[in-house]
C-alpha cells in the first residue's frame, strides 16, 4: 500500500459519495444522502491517510518535506480541505441537500490530480526557495481560502438553479430555501476571505524572508490580489441595497473563476511561483 | 450601521461623495481590472524587448500609459489614493454613530422589538415563573451574559447582550489597509533595494541600488566562501554564503546566509539571490613535452609564473575566461596563459575545459591541459532596507484580527419572556445579532433546547 494507491481509493470513494448525494436529490431519498455522508467521511479518511503516508514516504526518500510542493499534492490537499469544510457545514446546518453541488467539486479536484497526464505524482525534492516553514502555513491557509470559495461557488450555482416559487414538483424546487442558500454562500465567502487574507499575508511574510520584498507583483501574487479584490467587492455590495441572492451568486461565481485562474491559469504566465 | 450619507456632519458634496460604498466598489473594481494587464504584459523589461514584442504602435501606446511599470504608474497610485481617501472619510463619517451604539449612555431594552423577532422559539414549561426566573438568570449569566430583568403584565422578561465592541471589527480591517499602504510608502521613500556580487574572499562596503544610485552600507561585508550542494537528482539543495561583517577593520559578526534565512544587520538585510563563477583558485596543469614525451604536473594559481621543465622558458597562468572566443566560436570555460621563451617572445596558450587536446594542435614544444582546478565563486546578494515593513506587518496582524472579529463574532442579544399560565408557564426565547443571523438562529434554538430542561 502506498500513498498513490490510497489516494486513488479516495478518488473512487469521493465519486461514490457525490453519486449518492446527487441520487438522494434526484430520487427524493434522504437515506441516500445519509449513506453519502458516511461514504464522504470514509473518503476523507483515505484522503487524510494518503497525505500522511506521502509525507512519510518523502522522509523515507530522504527529501523530508510536507506534501504541499507541487500541483498534484496541492490538488489532493484541495479536495481534502473542501471535504472537511463541507462536512463541517453540513454538520452545523443539518441540511443534506446542500451537498449536491459541493461534493462533486471534491471528487473533481482529486480526480483531475490522479488522471490528468500533465500532472506528475512523483515525490521530488524541494528547491531551496521552498524550504521554509512558511510554506506549510502559506499553502494550508491559501487552500482553506480556496475551499471556502469553492463551496460558496457550489451554493451559488444552487441558488441560480432553484426557482423562486417552489410550487412545482420539479427537481429544482427540492433544493433548500433561497434564504438559507444565500446565507450559506455568504458564510463561505467570509470564511474564504479570511483564509485567503491569511494566505496572502503568510506568502508576503515568506517572500520578505526569502527575497527581501513582501510584494513584487508577480502574476500569481497579483491574481490572488485580484481574487481578493473581487470578494472584497462582494462583501461591500451586500451592504448596498438590492444586492442579495442572485446578484451575489453571480459575483461569487466570478470570484471562483478568479480563484481557478489564480490556481491553474497563472502557471501559463511567467513568475516566481512554480506551482499553486 | 448608518445607511444615510446625509447624516455626515460636514455637509458638503465632496465629503458625501467620499463616504459612498458605491465609490469603494468602483475603485476596487478598477484596481482588480487594471491589475490584470500587468500579469499579461511583462513588467519592467527593456524597451528593446517591448519594441520587438509589440511593434512600434503598441509600444508607444503602452508607454504613454505607463503599462510597462503599471503598478508604480501615477494612475494606479491614484486609484490606491482614492481608496484611502474613501476609507478614511467613510470611517470618520460612521465611527461616531458606531461609537454611540457601542458605548450608549444607557442600554435601553425595548420589549416590543424582541416580541417581533422572527427568530424565536417557544415552549410550555410545567414550572411557575417565579421558579424559572432564578434558574434562567443563572443560566444566562453563565452561558451568555448577565441579564437585565423587567416585569411584564403577565410575568417577566430577561434581556442579555454581548459583543457590542465587535462592531469595531470593520474599523480594524479598514485601519489595517491604511497601515499597510503607509508602510509601503515609507519603505519606498526611506528604504532602498540593491544588489551586490561579492567574489569569495572579497569585500564590499557600498551597494548599487535598483534605481541606479549607490548606498554606503556603513560597514564592510566580506564573502568568506560560497557553497552550493545538490540532490542526487541534480536539483540544487542549498545555496550558502559564509559572510563576515567588519567595522573599522575589525570583525563584528560571521554567519551564513541561505535562501529563506537572510542576514539582518543595522536595518539592512542581505538575501541569497544567485551565484556564479568569478574565477579559479588552485589550478592543476599538465605540461607535456613534445620532444621527450614526459608529462609534468604543476599546481598554480592565476597570475603566477613558473619555470618550464627542460629549460623551455617560463609559463604564466593569466586567468580564467567564462567563454573563450576562438575565431567566432565560443569554446566555453577556458584558462589562458602565455609562454615566455625569451624576453620579447611570448606565445599564447588556451586551455578550454571541454577540449583538452586543443593546445596540442598548436604544435608547440609543450602542450598544456588543465587537469583539475578549484572554482572561486561569487555570491549574488539582494540588499534591502525597508523601515516601513513593521507598519506593514502590524497592518497584517490588524487585518487578520479585524476580519476574524467581523466575520465570526457579532453583537448578540437574547430575550427570554415568561408568561404565567394556569399550571405552568409559556416561555419565549428570541435572539438577534447585528450579523450572521443564521448562526444566531442556531444558537437561539440551542439555548431554547437547553433551558427547556430547567
Ligand atoms: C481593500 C479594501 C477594503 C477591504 C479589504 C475592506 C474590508 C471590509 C470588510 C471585510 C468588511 C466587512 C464586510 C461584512 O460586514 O461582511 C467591510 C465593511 C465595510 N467597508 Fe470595507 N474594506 C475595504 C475598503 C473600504 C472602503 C474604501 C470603504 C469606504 C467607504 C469601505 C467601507 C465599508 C463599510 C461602510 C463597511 C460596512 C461597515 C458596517 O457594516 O458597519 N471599505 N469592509
Amino acid at each position: 500500500m502506498n500513498s498513490s494507491m490510497l489516494l486513488s481509493i479516495a478518488t473512487f470513494v469521493y465519486a461514490l459519495a457525490s453519486v449518492l448525494y446527487i441520487g438522494s436529490w434526484t430520487f427524493k431519498k434522504e437515506m441516500m444522502a445519509k449513506v453519502g455522508w458516511v461514504v464522504l467521511v470514509a473518503g476523507l479518511v483515505a484522503n487524510t491517510a494518503g497525505i500522511l503516508l506521502r509525507w512519510v514516504e518523502s522522509y523515507q526518500m530522504g527529501y523530508g518535506h510536507a506534501p504541499f510542493s507541487n500541483m498534484y499534492e496541492s490538488l489532493v490537499f484541495f479536495s481534502w480541505t473542501v471535504a472537511v469544510l463541507y462536512l463541517f457545514v453540513e454538520y452545523k446546518y443539518k441540511d443534506k441537500i446542500i451537498g449536491v453541488f459541493a461534493t462533486p467539486l471534491i471528487f473533481l479536484a482529486i480526480a483531475y490530480a490522479s488522471l490528468s497526464p500533465n500532472i506528475g505524482d512523483k515525490i521530488t525534492p524541494l528547491i531551496p526557495a521552498l524550504k521554509s516553514n512558511w510554506l506549510i502555513a502559506h499553502v494550508i491557509t491559501c487552500f482553506l481560502g480556496y475551499a471556502g470559495f469553492a463551496v460558496a461557488f457550489g451554493f451559488s450555482i444552487m441558488y441560480l438553479v432553484r426557482p423562486e416559487n417552489p410550487d412545482t414538483a420539479s427537481l429544482r424546487s427540492r433544493l433548500p430555501s433561497l434564504g438559507l442558500v444565500d446565507e450559506l454562500t455568504h458564510q463561505m465567502v467570509m470564511f474564504g476571505f479570511l483564509f485567503l487574507t491569511i494566505g496572502i499575508i503568510t506568502g508576503a511574510v515568506w517572500a520578505n524572508s526569502a527575497w527581501g520584498t513582501y510584494w513584487s507583483w508577480d502574476p500569481k501574487e497579483t491574481w490572488s490580489l485580484i481574487t481578493w479584490f473581487i470578494y472584497a467587492i462582494l462583501l461591500h455590495l451586500r451592504m448596498m441595497r438590492g444586492w442579495h441572492g442572485k446578484r451575489i451568486a453571480w459575483v461569487s461565481i466570478l470570484g471562483f473563476m478568479a480563484v481557478l485562474f489564480t490556481y491553474f491559469g497563472v502557471n501559463l504566465l511567467p513568475g516566481l511561483h512554480s506551482y499553486a | 450601521m448608518v445607511k444615510k450619507a446625509s447624516t455626515s456632519r460636514i455637509d458638503n458634496k465632496i465629503w458625501v461623495f467620499f463616504t459612498s460604498v458605491k465609490l469603494t466598489v468602483v475603485v476596487l473594481l478598477l484596481l482588480a481590472a487594471t491589475s490584470i494587464i500587468g500579469t499579461f504584459i511583462p513588467q519592467n523589461a527593456s524597451p528593446a524587448f517591448y519594441f520587438q514584442k509589440y511593434g512600434e504602435v503598441f509600444y508607444r501606446l503602452f508607454d504613454t500609459f505607463h503599462i510597462f511599470d503599471m503598478y508604480n504608474s501615477w494612475w494606479f497610485l491614484l486609484l490606491l489614493g482614492l481608496l484611502v481617501v474613501n476609507l478614511v472619510v467613510c470611517s470618520i463619517d460612521r465611527l461616531g454613530t458606531t461609537w454611540k451604539i457601542i458605548f450608549p449612555k444607557q442600554v435601553v431594552f425595548r420589549i416590543e422589538r424582541f416580541r417581533k423577532l422572527k427568530n424565536r422559539e417557544s415552549f410550555v414549561s410545567s414550572k411557575q415563573g417565579s421558579e424559572l426566573k432564578e434558574a434562567y438568570r443563572g443560566f444566562l449569566e453563565k452561558k451568555f451574559a448577565a441579564p437585565v430583568e423587567q416585569e411584564t403584565e403577565k410575568g417577566f422578561a430577561l434581556f442579555a447582550e454581548k459583543g457590542r465592541w465587535t462592531r469595531l471589527g470593520v474599523y480594524i480591517v479598514h485601519l489595517s489597509i491604511i497601515l499597510l499602504l503607509a508602510g509601503a510608502v515609507l519603505g519606498n521613500v526611506l528604504g532602498f533595494k540593491g544588489f551586490v556580487k561579492i567574489p569569495e574572499g572579497e569585500s564590499v562596503s557600498r551597494v548599487e541600488t535598483k534605481s541606479g544610485g549607490h548606498i554606503d552600507l556603513g560597514f564592510t561585508l566580506r564573502c568568506n566562501a560560497f557553497d552550493v550542494s545538490f540532490y542526487d537528482t541534480g536539483q540544487p539543495d542549498e545555496y550558502k554564503s559564509s559572510v563576515t561583517i567588519l567595522k573599522d577593520g575589525t570583525e563584528v559578526l560571521t554567519t551564513d546566509i541561505i535562501v529563506n534565512d537572510p542576514l539582518r544587520y543595522q536595518g539592512i538585510s542581505f538575501y541569497q539571490s544567485n551565484y556564479g563563477t568569478a574565477a579559479a583558485g588552485e589550478v592543476e596543469v599538465v605540461i607535456t613535452s613534445r620532444e621527450t614525451g614526459m608529462a609534468y604536473n604543476r599546481t598554480m594559481s592565476a597570475g603566477k609564473t613558473i619555470d618550464l621543465p627542460e629549460a623551455g622558458g617560463q609559463f604564466t597562468l593569466e586567468g580564467f575566461v567564462p567563454g573563450f572566443d576562438f575565431r567566432g566560436h565560443n569554446l566555453g570555460e577556458a584558462f589562458v596563459g602565455k609562454i615566455t621563451v625569451k624576453e620579447d617572445k611570448t606565445i599564447q596558450v588556451v586551455m578550454p575545459l571541454k577540449f583538452p587536446t586543443f593546445d596540442k594542435m598548436r604544435k608547440g614544444a609543450f602542450s598544456f591541459v588543465v587537469n583539475d582546478f578549484t572554482k572561486k565563486y561569487y555570491t549574488g546578494l539582494q540588499v534591502t532596507k525597508d523601515p516601513g515593513v513593521w507598519y506593514v506587518y502590524t497592518g497584517f496582524i490588524f487585518m487578520i484580527i479585524g476580519c476574524w472579529i467581523t466575520f465570526f463574532m457579532s453583537h448578540q442579544s437574547l430575550f427570554i419572556e415568561v408568561e404565567d399560565l394556569d399550571n405552568g408557564s409559556q416561555v419565549i426565547v428570541a435572539g438577534s445579532a447585528h450579523r450572521n443571523s443564521q448562526s444566531m438562529k442556531i444558537k437561539t434554538a440551542g439555548i431554547a433546547e437547553r433551558i427547556k430542561e430547567i
